[in-house]
């Protein structure tokens, strides 16, 4: 008899146990998802300024054709990319081509009197911060989870439970610096 | 981490200790007071009815009453871009929703922020800030006073604004009208009941208002000054920003005007700027901590 009820005690402490880690990882499953589809939106927003800017710019740096062309191949490698791996480095390569656009541009008064340019290139700035930050909260938010499943006793069941590591959102650091803007 | 939480648990509970507080005080000077001239209890029943629907009024309110008080208006996206646009972006870093932005036209440098949770939060900042600062201060700032948010601050902080500064504004109020109403009373013939009414009122107010500040500044403790410093960081991972900021608050000494005894523990900064702003009364409401040991321990992270 008090075999049996040391038993059934234990079998319910399993059990709500086991509800409680599926439901928090569920939880943070969620945020993640979530957190992911905020990073989108802003990499949407940012594609979508992009030929506003380059049409604004056109006019005023006819010698700086590549730059331009960069900026654009870059757009649409990003439009393109699918996979997270894909989007992040598209929007890293869309940065760099767009810091030499704005470093170009700092030898065009005109351009840099112009008002439109001068509210896309604040608003494409935001936006990079947007994009930063949204990585972030992605990124915090993986670091949770991840650590979750890892630690003892979660890691025995999470995977049998069918929660598999997250991937951060990576941005290359190195390949940033590499880039250098040349000025003629 | 746990400190949050625990800051999170601190801030509900004091919420509903000032409403139950300020409900009872009302009722129990109502009782004093229509005990001392023979009335009846049923006054007492309705002052106990109106001071909880005060307190439940404040509590889904307190955001709109503070920010009309104060005179903001709503912030434009165009107008003052860095500000709009800095709040979403720290909002996203929180994962919270982004707060309604409210700036005070006046040229003093301050910000404080409002609301019972997150849902039903505002951010507000005066004009002179947005003209000093630049994208990364004001950063900065909009981050700690999205802390204050995150951590329930603004509900606990609010609430004791509207309640116990209300209790401030009426012991003020008879304080004065018994001062100045001394000579006036001969003409009206009031010599009776009503003069001995607010003579014991102002009594009881006047042994009562250091009591409401020692209440204040124990609901207002400073180290949520500090916390909030710090959770603020942790969204923008810049403490030079705030640092840097808070630097440039503490060089301006110009006093806000839209702020009161009620408010001033909302700003990030004091908004009297330690002037001699009746001196005494703004000392017993000293609840922030030194701006240079706040600068000091950012620059150390």
């Amino acid at each position: 008899m008090g075999i049996i009820l040391v038993l059934i005690a234990f079998i319910l402490l399993v059990s709500l146990y086991l509800w409680s880690l599926y439901n928090s990882l569920i939880t943070l499953k969620m945020r993640i998802k979530e957190a992911w589809s905020q990073i989108d939106v802003q990499l949407k927003r940012r594609t979508d300024l992009i030929p506003n800017l380059v049409s604004s710019v056109k006019g005023y740096v006819k010698h700086e054709k590549t730059v331009l062309e960069n900026v654009t191949r870059a757009r649409s490698a990003l439009v393109k990319a699918e996979t997270m791996a894909d989007k992040a480095v598209a929007n890293n390569q869309l940065s760099d081509a767009l810091k030499s656009l704005f470093a170009v541009a700092e030898s065009y008064p005109n351009l840099k009197a112009n008002e439109n340019f001068l509210q896309l290139q604040k608003e494409l700035s935001d936006t990079e911060d947007k994009v930063a930050y949204a990585r972030q909260f992605y990124n915090t938010a993986v670091l949770e989870y991840n650590t979750k499943i890892a630690v003892f006793p979660n890691v025995f069941l999470a995977n049998s439970l069918g929660f598999k590591t997250e991937d951060f959102f990576q941005t290359e650091e190195e390949e940033r610096k590499k880039v250098t803007v040349k000025f003629d | 981490m746990m400190s949050v939480y625990s800051q999170i648990e601190a801030n509900k509970g004091k919420t509903w200790l000032i409403m139950v507080f300020f409900t009872l005080f009302i009722a129990t000077v109502v009782f004093v007071l229509t005990k001392a001239i023979g009335g009846d209890g049923s006054w007492v029943f309705i002052a106990f009815l109106l001071s909880a629907f005060t307190s439940i009024v404040s509590y889904y309110w307190s955001d709109k009453i503070i920010l009309t008080i104060s005179g903001a208006r709503q912030a434009d996206r165009k107008r003052d871009f860095d500000l709009f646009t800095v709040t979403e972006n720290v909002a996203i870093a929180a994962g919270l929703p982004k707060p309604a932005v409210y700036v005070i036209e006046d040229s003093a440098l301050n910000a404080f922020a409002t609301g019972r949770d997150p849902k039903h939060a505002a951010i507000c900042v005066t004009r002179g800030l947005i003209e000093k600062l630049d994208r990364r201060e004001l950063e900065g700032v909009v981050a700690h006073e999205l802390s204050h948010i995150k951590n329930f601050d603004t509900r606990l902080m609010t609430i004791v604004a509207i309640l116990v500064g209300m209790i401030a504004f009426l012991s003020d109020w008879f304080m004065r009208t018994l001062w100045w109403g001394g000579g006036r009373r001969e003409d009206r013939n009031e010599r009776g009941g009503l003069g001995a009414i607010l003579l014991m009122v102002g009594i009881i107010f006047a042994i009562l208002s250091p009591i409401i500040a020692t209440i204040i500044q124990l609901a207002i403790s400073r180290r949520r000054e500090f916390l909030a410093d710090a959770s603020g960081v942790l969204l923008t991972r810049n403490p030079e920003g705030l640092a840097s900021a808070l630097e440039k608050l503490s060089n301006d000494h110009e006093v806000l005007e839209a702020a009161s005894n009620a408010t001033a523990h909302l700003y990030i900064v004091n908004p009297f700027k330690g002037k001699d702003f009746g001196a005494w009364f703004s000392g017993l409401f000293n609840t922030h901590p030194p701006i240079s040991e706040r600068i000091k321990i950012l620059r150390s992270m």
